[in-house]
């Protein structure tokens, strides 16, 4: 790891100025997936700036029909959260699946949002559940913010302080986990509230978490596992590598898809 | 260069670092305080898990500045170099729990995390789901398993000794 300047902001409105003021430094939530690609020498900030000590920015509570969580909020606080596991479990399921114990108690769901890593799991409740990215600046909907590998609609300078899901009657993840990584080889989030039905998947992309427009149609009909019985996607534009081929992703999302269904509605 | 403090095992400690310096750095080369072991330096063995404030991390994965004015208890503070051993590592000395012993300081601070979040009365299925993040390259789970198990409960005796540093 190339050496940085290192800075403590106490305020959302100071970590901006610092940004704004060195355009090479990065944001340090939990650091869990920035602090290893310093290490590899793939990303040299000229600083950071530790988002930890600013006020107000974690935590998660109900608000009217939605659940707001702070940028900085753990894996573990939000896996663990009372409020989430009452009003909409299906959603807690996603960090509670993230790599392992310690990583949890110091990833941040901010993190894993801005770095947008193909294979990470929050993009894909984030897009299952539409929900809303709220920055410094402005807010964001799901079906905007995701732009591609690694990189989100998140502009110069712009810092996550919140995210807000709204409440979905039914909602689960289900992924394939890869085994030494823990990342999700593929993983689908599906959601329904009111007549909305979403469906999204990480992973398999080459492009990112998307959704799957046809399975949402075929869920419209009846929202149950039976509705997807046979489907799967094409595997034209999904990640092919050691791990598995891009017809086998194109497989496991309609597997997952199912499960995700069913435990939705279990 | 920045100077960063921190409460380590009861005792405050400070030191002139460069930014990049991790914590697993800090506690070994500043501080002399060669139980946290680094394995594979890339967030999945667990051979350099301690505890900040309260909580079981992975000290390769955390700079020494993200700490400042934390509370930070490693293996080394679980029991007085002379006095009895902690509970949980009583345990992994009875249970055999150890081979080379390399992953065992991990182990035992991710032990005390389990504890911590999971109770005293661990099945196994349980201690092997939470050990996720800890490798034993010896492959020796089985007694660590054992181990856990065991020294959970014997921490809910309490008796003498005490639970942490702080």
């Amino acid at each position: 790891m190339y050496d940085f300047a290192f800075h403590r902001p106490t305020t959302v409105r100071q970590a901006a100025g610092l940004l704004a003021r060195n355009p090479e430094a990065k944001l340090l939530a939990g650091g869990h997936s920035l602090l290893p690609v310093m290490k590899q020498r793939l990303a040299s900030p000229s600083a950071l700036i530790d988002l930890s000590l600013v006020e107000g920015l974690a935590g998660v509570e109900q608000k009217g029909r939605s659940i707001v969580i702070g940028a900085m909020t753990r894996h573990a606080d939000v896996a663990n959260s009372r409020v989430l596991q009452e009003v909409m479990p299906g959603l807690a399921m996603v960090p509670a699946s993230i790599g392992d114990p310690q990583v949890r108690n110091r990833g941040t769901i901010g993190g894993s949002l801005a770095n947008n890593d193909p294979n990470a799991d929050y993009p894909a409740a984030v897009l299952g559940l539409g929900a809303t990215i709220i920055t410094n600046k402005r807010r964001i909907a799901a079906d905007d913010f995701f732009t591609g590998l690694f990189s989100t609609a998140l502009e110069e300078g712009e810092i996550i302080t919140k995210v807000s899901f709204p409440i979905a009657k039914k909602a689960a993840y289900e992924k394939f986990k890869h085994p030494a990584s823990g990342f999700a080889l593929v993983g689908v989030f599906v959601s329904k509230r009111g007549s909305e039905i979403r469906v999204a998947v990480t992973g398999a992309g080459a492009n990112g978490v998307f959704r799957v427009k046809s399975f949402e149609d075929a869920l419209k009909k009846r929202f149950a596992a039976k509705s997807l019985e046979g489907m799967s996607i094409p595997a034209t534009g999904l990640n092919s590598d050691i791990h598995g081929s891009a017809e086998y992703r194109a497989h496991l999302v309609g597997v997952l898809a199912r499960r995700a269904v069913a435990k939705a509605t279990a | 260069m920045p100077v960063v403090s921190m409460t380590v095992n009861g005792k405050p400690v400070s030191g002139e670092i460069e930014a990049r310096t991790l914590l697993v750095q800090f506690l070994r080369e500043n501080l002399r305080l060669t139980g946290t072991h680094v394995g594979c330096d890339t967030s999945q063995c667990g051979a350099c898990v301690v505890h900040l404030d309260g909580i079981a991390v992975k000290s390769c994965t955390t700079l020494a500045l993200q700490c400042e004015g934390a509370h930070v208890t490693t293996i080394e503070g679980l029991a007085d170099p002379d006095g009895p051993l902690h509970p949980m590592q009583e345990a992994f000395r009875e249970h055999h729990a150890l081979q080379c012993g390399f992953c065992t300081p991990g182990m035992i601070m991710a032990a005390l995390d389990i504890v911590r979040r999971r109770g005293h009365d661990l099945d196994e299925r349980t201690i092997r789901d939470e050990l996720d993040g800890n490798i034993c390259r010896c492959t020796g789970y089985h007694n660590i398993v054992k181990a856990i198990a065991a020294g959970a409960k014997a921490m809910a005796k309490g008796g003498p000794v005490r639970q942490a540093a702080e």
